[in-house]
């Protein structure tokens, strides 16, 4: 039974999303200037009236950068978060559901995954691309990239969640009704495996936000001048002088509303599936 | 009793033959990833141009990948793990010195992020009040936002234990995890019944709702171990702890096949023990239960 | 009155006891990479060079403060004509840390070492400017002559990095005749060297040196910890400090920085020019146009580079010598013009025009490429997106591309597939000789068109004429003139695009005594025999 209290945080998470989507689409509009340009007489400065948080290290306006880096990162987290998610169900879920060795070999490979060292990959990958490619393209690339290789913990969980589903009771009540097969896994395992599918999800969108902007060190991630939400949280590594100027934390508020919003959209969904 | 043995038995092969198949793979991505001949020093000017080929020349022995890692068997069989080739030294040297630290600060940091998740989950799952509810998932969120080289930095300004750092980086992953899993044991038909029988809450929650879900925290333990040993990377870099995080950064940089290939081993035996134990506790219980 | 005379006296014993030496203190401060290596001879990091610095005894040091050269433990020294020839004449009753006694001997030893074809380090290469053997001769136990097979530039400045080895010590590399050993090695973490009990050198009072007790050396990759730990007086000093922590310390206390000034580092940027590099032919059309070249350093505006990214403390650079280079700095040269309007008048006189704000070549190619620079670099990344809106003004679209290093080096050395890199020249000797892999078109170091066969060039064969000019003479006004011509060639021809020389920033605690930080490395310890604690 739904409280009236959780129905109300639901509404509210949806309108905090809907707000940050609907400022990000009309950035055009609402920010005072490009998220390219730079005001080289006024780099590094406190918000001022035409600056509303500051300027960055070579006086692109940060607020315009704020906005335009949301488009790309609410975009594209959520979706390479969707594709890691399903990636894990499928292996993980799969596995658990058929058990035996199939179990055994999924989890041997699942295993390697989490202890590979994927950076190479990612090397040859950037390597691969053309040097001229446009920085959309590249973040694009990136999130896919991550999305591919972001399945591993949830698969391992799924698995497990999957294999004591098995011998569940509802389980064994449907097999004997003589369902089957995919169907058996899509009508009656899947649902089950909502809470770390959620799991996964929520945990997946600020983890490659940030990994987007990690792998900048490879030539991957959004390239200049395009910003991002991860791209902006590197500003926060100067911690010793960042202390002094707040304004720079705005991006890490932003990110912590939304991945919060995220959740309490998740976790309704979860008490409608009950 | 045979079942459990038979079992065991089979984790172990399966380790082995992984492992092994773990640090062959690594050692093949880094051999076709760009980069690999290279040596940073080529760029010094005072370098004439027979050293500039002897530079180029070091790497010769593993242009061939595979013979190249048949041999570092060989030679590992009889304790010999090579030479670092960015730092120059014993690669069992370098495993000796900075494991055990390592070992600590991921151990201390696991332990950490368990008390405080497992608290926070389960208060949550026996409190069931919004309020709360909101205010651990926007702590959790927001540590998930928190950049690890700036919770490593946070360590550093505050002067806190580095295990904490890592805590902290670990914690909002299996928090979450925790929290689900609760929630979904809890909506099982025999907590209803167990209410209706009047049992109470913290007999429901120890008896029967974690019981439910401990086969799938077991998995989450597993794997919280390989992201422990992943977050220990910046923090032991920019804590300057020398431990085997910041020898793994420097050797992925460097190119340093050597290092790289018996670090990536190290931690393939580790996750996979990790994993396999929960497994096998998790085979337990699901038979405990049948 | 007798109280205070047996204080008097007690005192002065005390200092007898002791050697006369002031002890003062450990000094602290950060490396950020680990030394890899103690053998003096094998030194090639920066973190080897700067304990080399503090522990290895040489015959001749440069000043880092005055840069001329002086003895150390030779007392005197004679160049021959021609150049191959040095003659040295030693301290005599000098030890290593192991009470080892110092000679000719060993003196010829290091020498053979380096010279060893077998060792191929930097600081051997330096002498190796012919094919031939060395010839070292014991004319005494403290004269020595060695004899190089053909002339070495700057000879006796080059013995500024020869640390001498003790022929006879159990203790090889780790006897030294520097003013420190050392002591401790925690690898990843710690370095700690202690004073030696054997370095030669007093002080004008006749003190012992050094004064310091001992130095602890932290490895420290993180120049925002480095920062914090200076705040909180962990360490010491900062040897080379980022100007945007430069700022925010002066404003709070402006005695503990330093500036001293544009020191002998460069940042440039390069095109490819290498010919069977994977660009399409007209990319490499424009890349080969020395007017293309000079129109885009002319659209750079380095005043803002060096006011936003370094935030005024670097200075635009004229070309490959910084003129903190007093001597070999070409003073004729003009300071490079930023007008985008000029640039694009000498692209249009090449064929290129403007179309709907994209700058197009005589074929209809889209002005597009990429820059690479080595990622972590911060400043690097923001001189490339700065350059990228200072090229977008004329209409060219500049794509920048951060990658690790060692993809970097590929592209740069073994598949050539880049367009333009942008890099930088650090602890760049005064010699132009130290450049010389880096002018001559037949080096693996002659960045934009490495290993050529025969220069492609006329410029770039005249570039090797000089080059050698200068190499093997030992006549210093003619090694002037022919360097001079080289820099102006440079400046023409544009095949490197120097950007700024950043300054020498340094942060130095309080609490050190006798700090007079400067541009050369090391630039804050250079004098360390000499430096106290409070």
């Amino acid at each position: 039974m739904r409280s009236r209290r959780a129905v109300i945080w639901r509404w509210l998470a949806c309108a905090v999303l809907l707000f940050v989507v609907g400022i990000s689409l009309a950035a055009n509009f609402i920010a005072p200037a490009g998220y390219a340009r730079q005001y080289r007489e006024v780099a590094d400065a406190p918000p001022s009236h035409q600056h509303w948080l500051g300027t960055d290290e070579i006086g692109r306006d940060r607020f315009a950068r704020v906005l335009y880096g949301t488009r790309i990162s609410l975009l594209l987290a959520p979706a390479a978060a969707l594709l890691s998610t399903l990636v894990a169900a499928l292996v993980g879920g799969l596995a658990g559901y058929l058990g035996g060795g199939w179990a055994r070999a999924a989890m041997a490979v699942t295993d390697l995954f989490l202890s590979l060292p994927w950076l190479f990959l990612l090397i040859t990958v950037r390597a691969v691309m053309p040097l001229n490619v446009s920085p959309l393209v590249s973040v694009m690339v990136t999130f896919v990239m991550l999305g591919l290789l972001g399945w591993t913990s949830a698969a391992r969980v799924l698995c497990a969640t999957a294999s004591s589903l098995r011998g569940s009771d509802f389980v064994r009540q449907a097999k004997a009704s003589g369902i089957r097969g995919v169907r058996l896994f899509w009508i009656h395992v899947l649902p089950n495996l909502r809470p770390v599918l959620y799991a996964q999800f929520w945990i997946s969108i600020p983890v490659f936000i940030l990994s987007e902007a990690n792998l900048g060190i490879l030539g991957l991630g959004v390239a200049e001048p395009l910003p991002s939400w991860g791209s902006l949280l590197q500003e926060l590594e100067g911690l010793v002088s960042v202390g002094s100027e707040p304004w720079k934390f705005v991006p890490l508020l932003l990110l912590a509303v939304v991945v919060t919003a995220f959740q309490f959209v998740l976790s309704n969904q979860e008490e409608l599936a009950a | 009793m045979q079942g459990l043995t038979r079992q065991i038995a089979r984790h172990a092969i399966a380790l082995v033959a992984t492992v092994l198949l773990g640090g062959l793979l690594s050692a093949v991505l880094m051999r076709l990833a760009p980069g690999f001949d290279t040596d940073e020093q080529e760029l010094d000017p005072h370098l004439n141009a027979a050293s500039i080929q002897v530079l180029k020349q070091a790497r010769i022995e593993q242009h061939n990948i595979f013979r190249y890692y048949f041999h570092s068997l060989q030679r590992a069989a009889r304790g010999d793990l090579g030479t670092s080739l960015s730092l120059g030294q014993p690669v069992s040297t370098l495993l000796k010195e900075r494991a055990p630290l390592t070992l600590r600060l991921v151990g201390l940091g696991l332990l950490l992020s368990w008390t405080v998740a497992m608290a926070f989950a389960l208060s949550a799952a026996w409190l069931r009040v919004s309020a709360y509810d909101a205010l651990t998932t926007f702590l959790s969120g927001t540590l998930l936002c928190l950049p690890a080289a700036v919770l490593a930095l946070l360590a550093v300004l505050w002067r806190l234990p580095e295990a904490l750092a890592i805590a902290l980086i670990v914690f909002p992953r299996i928090y979450r995890y925790s929290r689900n899993l609760l929630d979904k044991a809890y909506s099982q038909s025999h907590i209803l019944t167990a209410r209706a029988k009047g049992v109470g809450e913290l007999r429901i929650l120890f008896w029967h709702a974690i019981p439910v879900a401990a086969p799938q925290l077991l998995a989450v333990a597993g794997v919280s171990v390989s992201i422990a040993v992943g977050a220990a990377i910046p923090v032991e870099a920019i804590c300057g702890q020398a431990g085997i995080g910041q020898l793994a950064w420097q050797a992925a940089l460097a190119r340093d096949l050597p290092l790289l290939t018996n670090l990536t081993i190290l931690v393939t035996a580790v996750t996979l023990l990790a994993n396999s134990g929960a497994d096998v506790i998790g085979h337990m219980l699901r038979g405990q239960e049948a | 009155m007798l109280a205070l005379r047996k204080s008097i006296l007690a005192a002065a014993i005390c200092l007898g006891a002791t050697g006369g030496a002031w002890a003062q203190g450990e000094l602290r401060f950060c490396l950020h990479t680990e030394p890899k290596t103690f053998d003096p001879l094998k030194v090639e990091d920066e973190s080897s060079v700067m304990v080399r610095y503090l522990t290895g005894g040489v015959l001749l040091r440069m000043n880092r403060q005055t840069q001329a050269l002086e003895p150390e433990l030779a007392l005197s020294w004679k160049v021959s004509k021609d150049g191959k020839q040095i003659t040295f004449k030693l301290r005599s009753g000098v030890s290593f840390s192991d009470g080892t006694p110092f000679s000719a001997e060993d003196v010829a030893y290091t020498v053979q070492q380096l010279m060893d074809p077998a060792l191929h380090s930097a600081t051997g290469d330096a002498f190796r400017s012919g094919p031939g053997n060395v010839e070292t001769k014991i004319i005494s136990p403290t004269q020595i002559s060695i004899t190089f097979p053909a002339p070495v530039a700057g000879l006796d400045r080059q013995f500024d990095q020869v640390a001498i080895m003790s022929a006879h010590s159990a203790k090889k590399e780790m006897a030294v005749l520097g003013p420190f050993m050392v002591d401790e090695y925690k690898a990843g973490a710690t370095l700690r060297l202690k004073r030696n009990p054997n370095f030669w050198k007093t002080d004008a009072q006749g003190r012992k040196l050094p004064y310091l007790d001992s130095i602890k050396i932290d490895i420290q990759p993180n120049r925002d910890v480095e920062m914090l730990r200076f705040k909180r007086s962990e360490i010491d000093l900062i040897n080379t400090l980022d100007s945007e922590y430069y700022d925010k310390v002066a404003t709070t206390s402006p005695q503990l920085v330093h500036d001293a000034g544009p020191s002998l580092d460069t940042e440039q940027l390069w095109f490819n020019q290498v010919a069977k590099s994977p660009l399409p032919a007209y990319k490499k059309t424009w890349f080969h146009s020395a007017a293309f070249r000079r129109a885009i350093s002319q659209a750079i505006n380095r005043d803002d580079l060096s006011r936003v990214v370094f935030r005024g403390h670097a200075q635009p650079a004229i070309g490959p010598v910084s003129p903190a280079n007093k001597f070999w700095f070409n003073a004729r040269l003009k300071p490079q013009t930023y007008s985008p309007d000029a640039a694009l008048k000498a692209l249009q006189a090449e064929g290129f025009r403007l179309e709907n704000g994209t700058l197009k070549d005589s074929f209809g190619n889209a002005v597009v490429f990429s820059i690479i620079t080595n990622s972590g670099n911060k400043a690097r990344e923001r001189m490339a997106t700065m350059i990228q809106e200072d090229l977008q003004k004329i209409g060219i679209h500049l794509n920048v591309v951060t990658l690790d290093f060692p993809s970097l080096i590929e592209r740069m050395t073994q598949t050539f597939d880049y367009e333009a890199i942008m890099l930088g020249l650090a602890n760049v000797g005064l010699d132009p000789t130290d450049q010389m892999n880096v002018w001559l078109s037949s080096s693996e170091n002659h960045q934009w068109n490495p290993s050529e066969k025969t220069p492609e060039t006329a410029w770039e064969a005249e570039i090797d004429r000089l080059m050698r000019v200068q190499a093997s003479s030992a006549d210093t006004r003619k090694r002037k003139e022919a360097f001079d011509r080289v820099q102006e060639i440079a400046v023409d021809q544009q095949p490197f695009i120097y950007l700024v020389n950043k300054n020498a920033l340094s942060a130095v605690s309080a609490s050190v005594q006798g700090a007079s930080p400067v541009i050369i490395a090391p630039q804050t310890y250079w004098n360390v025999e000499r430096l106290s604690l409070k």
